[in-house]
């Protein structure tokens, strides 16, 4: 009983947080991977378009909101995803119009459009906070669980409660699709084939009659509906406030690099790597410990490897040991 | 001249050699002679002279030109500018000079793409196969300008080189050099080119290796596609060439039918190796 007891304790504490929030490390690594690989260049700014399209789902459930627009027990926030998403291709494919096509007409140099893409990042970061302010907004309604804790303990007699917040959920499913459809389309349709020719080898692509223009287009929708669906998701499960958008770039490179940039596998297997470490480092052992452990080896203290605060420093441990031992990644990318 | 000197012989041997041009009976300086007749040519590309952005000239008035349904190959020392001329005839080099013709339509201004799509196939020297890919991708690449149904071409590519057929679903990065030299070529083949040229399509491969490419490469000429190509590998090239090119410094040194310059007792000594 008690293993079971440590075991849902486990679930509820570490698997099921870490497994919601892989996922949207995943999907946002998904998009810095793919600017990488067909683009060429590591986009800064990613973490603030998902800033944007979050924002623009957020203006459009409270609008819904006000008018009385509800889907039952999921967030409002879903009705409102497609508008977020096509507020965030509009704004995506004009800067890339107005400012990457610049860059790029000239060959510029992969570095040059790093700084650019930063430039473009501040600019993204003043937008949000100019429309929505830097506070934190809360979005969600809905039903908030599909399991809580009460009605998990009646239901199974445990000690130990289990919940799963219906953005959990709601996130993995989301991801799970997502994710699904992205290969499909990349692995089974010409225009996702090409666009891998074009990652793969450039001037053969060209030489073949892949039309550069349309793959970076496409990508920008692609990376753009990654952005926002991830960015939502985030703010859906912890809540949105534009800061903490930009500082998720971190974890998300991360989770980009230690899978390998350009490999959209390796991106998945990052987004998870780096959510399960952060989760689990971060994550105080006692409870689990107390009913694993024999009788004379309880712990006194917290057994907390390191303090939430920290955990950007995991995500930065992780990618120095793996570009050390690993530079391309764990499912050899482009090396960086 | 301020171009890469060559490495294979010593300068002493150009001199001669460009001496030895003017009054060569192969030569193709004289006008009126057979070979240097471009009118009936299916690919030419005429008095080219031109060189890479910024750069100086490499080409200097170079005649290269392919007849239908025969093999054509230029051959020569390195930095002779053989891959140069053939870069020039899709595009790819800034021409100070000349006219390249395509179907005795005047293609000169195309863009490579735009060349493609009218119907000349280029197999590069190097990066010429999607790595990432796998066989059967790589051959849907080839074709991706076309709109009508590609299984036929497929299907004629496969019997040309079988052991693709049993690699199709494999990457081709993980492939062999001969096998991915194949892969290139098909690829090449899947637009349906009108005329195929290949960049050194031996490069690196082992003897047993390269002798079956050249068998290919005949196959595919049988079929009715013109086919120009850079060979280092010069004898073997020349001995399925019904014309080759012998470029030196960026001009043309000599040309005749494959067995003329190999019987020919200086393009022998010069290039050859006696």
């Amino acid at each position: 009983m008690d293993l079971l007891n440590a075991l849902v304790a486990l679930s509820n504490f570490v698997l099921i947080p870490a497994i919601a929030y892989g996922s949207q490390l995943a999907l946002g690594a998904l998009g810095v991977t793919l600017i990488y690989g067909i683009l060429r260049f590591s986009n800064f700014a990613h973490g603030d378009t998902m800033a944007f399209g979050t924002m623009v789902t957020v203006l459009f459930t409270w609008w819904f909101q006000s008018k009385g627009i509800t889907i039952g027990p999921l967030p409002t926030a879903l009705l409102a995803l497609p508008f977020g998403i096509m507020g965030c291709i509009i704004l995506i494919l004009a800067t890339d119009r107005i400012i990457y096509r610049f860059y790029r007409v000239q060959k510029a140099k992969p570095v040059i459009f790093v700084i650019v893409s930063l430039g473009v990042m501040f600019i993204m970061n003043g937008i949000v906070r100019f429309v929505i302010g830097p506070n934190d907004q809360r979005f969600l309604d809905g039903e908030r669980f599909i399991i809580s804790v009460r009605n998990f303990k009646a239901l199974t007699g445990l000690q130990e409660g289990l919940a799963i917040k219906t953005t959990q959920g709601l996130t993995v499913i989301t991801a799970i699709i997502v994710v699904g459809v992205l290969f499909y389309f990349l692995n089974h349709t010409r225009t996702g084939k090409s666009m891998r020719a074009y990652s793969d080898n450039e001037d053969l692509a060209l030489l073949s009659g892949i039309n550069p223009d349309k793959v970076v287009i496409i990508t920008w929708l692609i990376v753009a509906t990654l952005a926002t669906i991830a960015g939502v998701l985030y703010g859906l499960d912890k809540s949105f406030k534009p800061f903490t958008y930009f500082q998720l770039l971190l974890p998300i490179f991360a989770a980009a690099i230690v899978g390998g940039l350009g490999n959209p596998i390796g991106a998945i297997a990052g987004g998870f790597t780096i959510a399960f470490s952060e989760v689990t480092i971060t994550y105080a052992w006692k409870k689990v410990a107390i009913y694993v452990l024999p009788e004379g080896l309880k712990p006194d203290g917290l057994v907390q490897l390191l303090s939430t605060d920290y955990k950007f420093a995991v995500s930065f441990a992780i990618l120095l040991i793996v570009l050390l031992f690993k530079p391309t990644g764990l499912f050899s990318g482009k090396s960086v | 001249m301020s171009e890469i000197p060559p490495q294979s012989d010593s300068d002493e041997n150009y001199h001669s050699l460009s001496e030895q041009a003017e009054a060569h009976a192969l030569a193709p300086l004289s006008e009126g002679d057979k070979l240097t007749d471009t009118s009936n040519a299916f690919l030419v590309g005429e008095s080219m002279s031109g060189g890479y952005k910024n750069g100086p000239d490499i080409l200097h008035n170079c005649t290269i030109a392919v007849d239908p349904g025969e093999i054509a190959v230029i051959v020569g020392p390195n930095g002779a500018g053989k891959s140069t001329a053939m870069k020039a005839m899709l595009g790819m080099i800034n021409l100070s000079q000349g006219i390249i013709r395509l179907d005795n339509e005047n293609i000169t201004t195309l863009t490579p793409q735009d060349r493609v799509v009218k119907g000349m196939g280029f197999v590069p020297q190097t990066s010429n196969i999607f790595t990432s890919m796998t066989v059967e991708e790589n051959l849907e690449m080839g074709a991706f300008t076309r709109r009508d149904k590609i299984s036929g071409t497929m299907t004629q590519v496969y019997d040309l080189f079988p052991v693709l057929k049993d690699k199709r679903y494999q990457v081709a990065g993980e492939l062999s050099g001969g096998q991915r030299q194949q892969v290139a070529v098909g690829r090449a083949l899947m637009t349906q080119p009108k005329v195929l040229l290949l960049d050194e399509p031996t490069a690196g491969v082992s003897p047993i290796v390269m002798d079956e490419l050249f068998d290919r490469i005949i196959e595919v000429a049988r079929v009715g596609i013109p086919i120009l190509m850079v060979e280092q590998n010069a004898r073997q090239a020349l001995e399925i060439a019904d014309k080759g090119y012998v470029m030196v410094q960026g001009r043309n040194a000599y040309s005749g039918t494959g067995r003329q310059l190999l019987a020919d007792t200086k393009v022998r000594k010069s290039f050859l190796g006696g």
